[in-house]
């Protein structure tokens, strides 16, 4: 069967409607890329322009309010307003700070953000005044990768940004965004790791078109909850917007940035959350195929519809992203940073191994029901082993809390046990005792 | 624009068509714009009180630690992904696989460590 596929004359790798490989990418004249490039580049300008719309309406309706409706039908030239006032505004550029990367580090923040869209598969081939092309700029043999690359870039935008400004609001505020950002990026990376394993590839085309059968948000659940988290804490949004918690840090690391510039960080705000959400859609929602009971019409998949399935599949995942907004609370920072390091990368990792050593067992001719038999032994075990070691350490941290409070206690007349910063809470300790191989307990801080 | 780093020149002419943008946009607000800056306006932000001191406050070196960490993850998500690509290709099988359970548990025993240590605690 092999030598037959070998022998097989290679087909023509670009017929209208079907699903491209990473062969097809290359063949474009040079107009054609010119002309995907640019479109690229309106078609986000443009859904920022939107988003920020049907946010404001959207959070609007949830909160019983009724959002802008002032300019233009429905309110719809508002972002349109605003996006020119920002630009006019005086641009302020306070003595202190480090011009050049002042000036740079938001166009260090805009550019990657952009340049990540260019692997998005917004549809299968298409014909384009009689040229075959995948719509989609460019494919890469490691396009995914290429997108964690662009969003590593754009933590220097604001870490830049932040110390730049040679101010403690924001300098702190870069701090924090970089360390959330690069912490929950390695949970999206591993994230990534089980859909690479079913499809075979880091290229965006094949992964839509190894998609054909079932969506790997269904499949790879897990792995789709973990990204669904993580791409929320990469793009700083709520509830992880902890860089620009206005009541802790003013504007976080774009405290001391006006007009142009501070439009230059919203604008790759939103530009990112596109990104992302287009990659979930890519990766784990099907791409552009269509969703199942359409799917079964004949020509679903085919010519410039998917691009309106595309569309659909975005804007759901966006209002998701508001609907997030409009619901959740900010979470602290400590239980940001617990929350990425020991829940989802571990979980990420757990996973991985669980995902790959089902494969190899199916390649090895075990049944698939041998296999659930086996996974379900193996979490039944995990489950009860859980539970125990959470009920024995349970019973011993309430032990210690009890003697920590009666120790605070019998402590509370001596000259330091009144004090309520004493025990790390709510100012914590600035020394952060446990870097010397200590615990830092209320009780032994009292102690000291 | 074919071969192999054909795709990568598409993706650096997007970059450039970037810059380009970026750079039109900056040029067009600095002529279009307002500029009429005073002492007071240029004072760093602080909420209303005038700063003391420089900018550049002290801050936590615990975030240098988690940059660490990332630079150890992400070299392990780069091993993973080309293994993760390959891995369901025959004449790739249990050995493979029990290879990458041997690095992945490499680095699961340096998160652990971190994780004794107290680093990934915030204060």
């Amino acid at each position: 069967m092999t030598t037959s596929l070998l022998a097989a004359p290679p087909a023509t790798p670009l017929a209208a409607g079907e699903a491209p490989t990473l062969e097809a990418f290359g063949l474009d004249p040079w107009w054609l890329i010119l002309a995907k490039a640019v479109l690229i580049f309106v078609f986000l300008m443009l859904m920022v322009l939107f988003e920020i719309w049907f946010e404001r309406r959207f959070m609007a309706r949830m909160q019983n309010r009724l959002g802008p409706n002032r300019v233009g039908p429905l309110g719809l030239l508002q972002p349109i307003a605003d996006g020119l006032k920002l630009p006019l505004k005086e641009d302020l550029v306070p003595r202190g700070v480090d011009r050049p990367v002042f000036i740079l580090a938001p166009a260090l923040a805009t550019m990657p953000a952009f340049l990540a869209f260019a692997i998005i598969p917004f549809g299968p081939t298409v014909s384009v005044f009689g040229h075959q092309t995948p719509l989609q700029l460019a494919d890469l043999p490691v396009a995914v990768l290429f997108v964690l690359a662009m969003s590593s870039l754009g933590v220097y935008g604001i870490v830049l940004g932040g110390w730049a400004s040679a101010s403690p609001y924001s300098l702190l505020g870069g701090l924090r965004s970089s360390a959330q950002v690069i912490s929950y990026e390695i949970g999206m990376g591993l994230s990534f790791v089980a859909v690479f394993l079913f499809a075979g590839s880091l290229s965006t085309s094949e992964i839509v078109a190894s998609q054909e059968r079932i969506w790997y948000a269904v499949v790879l659940f897990p792995s789709f909850v973990i990204y669904a988290i993580t791409m929320v804490g990469e793009v700083n949004r709520i509830p992880f917007d902890l860089p620009e918690g206005e009541g802790e840090l003013v504007g976080g690391f774009h405290t001391e940035y006006s007009s142009l510039k501070f439009g230059m960080f919203m604008l790759a705000e939103y530009v990112n959350m596109t990104t992302v959400s287009a990659l979930a859609v890519t990766l784990f929602l099907g791409g552009w195929r269509a969703p199942w009971p359409i799917s079964l019409v004949d020509g679903a998949n085919a010519g410039w519809w998917p691009v309106l399935w595309f569309m659909i599949k975005l804007l759901l995942t966006i209002s998701f992203f508001i609907w997030l907004r409009a619901t959740l609370p900010r979470v602290r920072y400590d239980q940001l940073m617990k929350l990425g390091w020991k829940v989802l990368i571990p979980g990420a990792l757990a996973w991985i191994m669980v995902v790959a050593t089902i494969r190899v067992l199916r390649n090895e001719g075990i049944s698939t029901q041998q296999v659930f038999f086996a996974v379900a032994i193996v979490l039944g075990i995990y489950i009860v082993a859980s539970y125990l070691w959470d009920a024995v350490r349970g019973n011993r941290r309430d032990a210690e809390e009890q003697e920590a409070t009666a120790a605070e206690r019998a402590g509370a007349g001596d000259s330091t046990g009144g004090d309520p910063m004493a025990g790390g809470y709510p100012v914590p300790p600035l020394d952060a005792p446990h870097y010397h191989g200590r615990n830092s307990t209320s009780k032994e801080v009292n102690r000291a | 624009m074919d071969g192999y780093f054909g795709s990568y020149l598409v993706v650096a002419l997007l970059a450039g068509l970037g810059v380009a943008v970026v750079g039109g946009a900056f040029t067009a607000g600095r002529l279009l714009r307002a500029q009429r800056p005073t002492p007071e306006k240029l004072i760093t932000y602080e909420c209303g009180v005038d700063p003391v001191g420089e900018g550049w406050a002290q801050s936590y070196v615990r975030y240098y630690v988690f940059a660490y960490l990332y630079v150890v993850f992400a070299v392990d998500a780069v091993f993973l992904f080309p293994w993760a690509t390959v891995f369901a290709a025959p004449g790739y099988g249990a050995v493979t696989l029990v290879e990458m359970f041997v690095f992945l548990g490499i680095i699961a025993v340096g998160l652990l460590y971190a994780w004794k240590k107290g680093v990934l605690t915030w204060v």
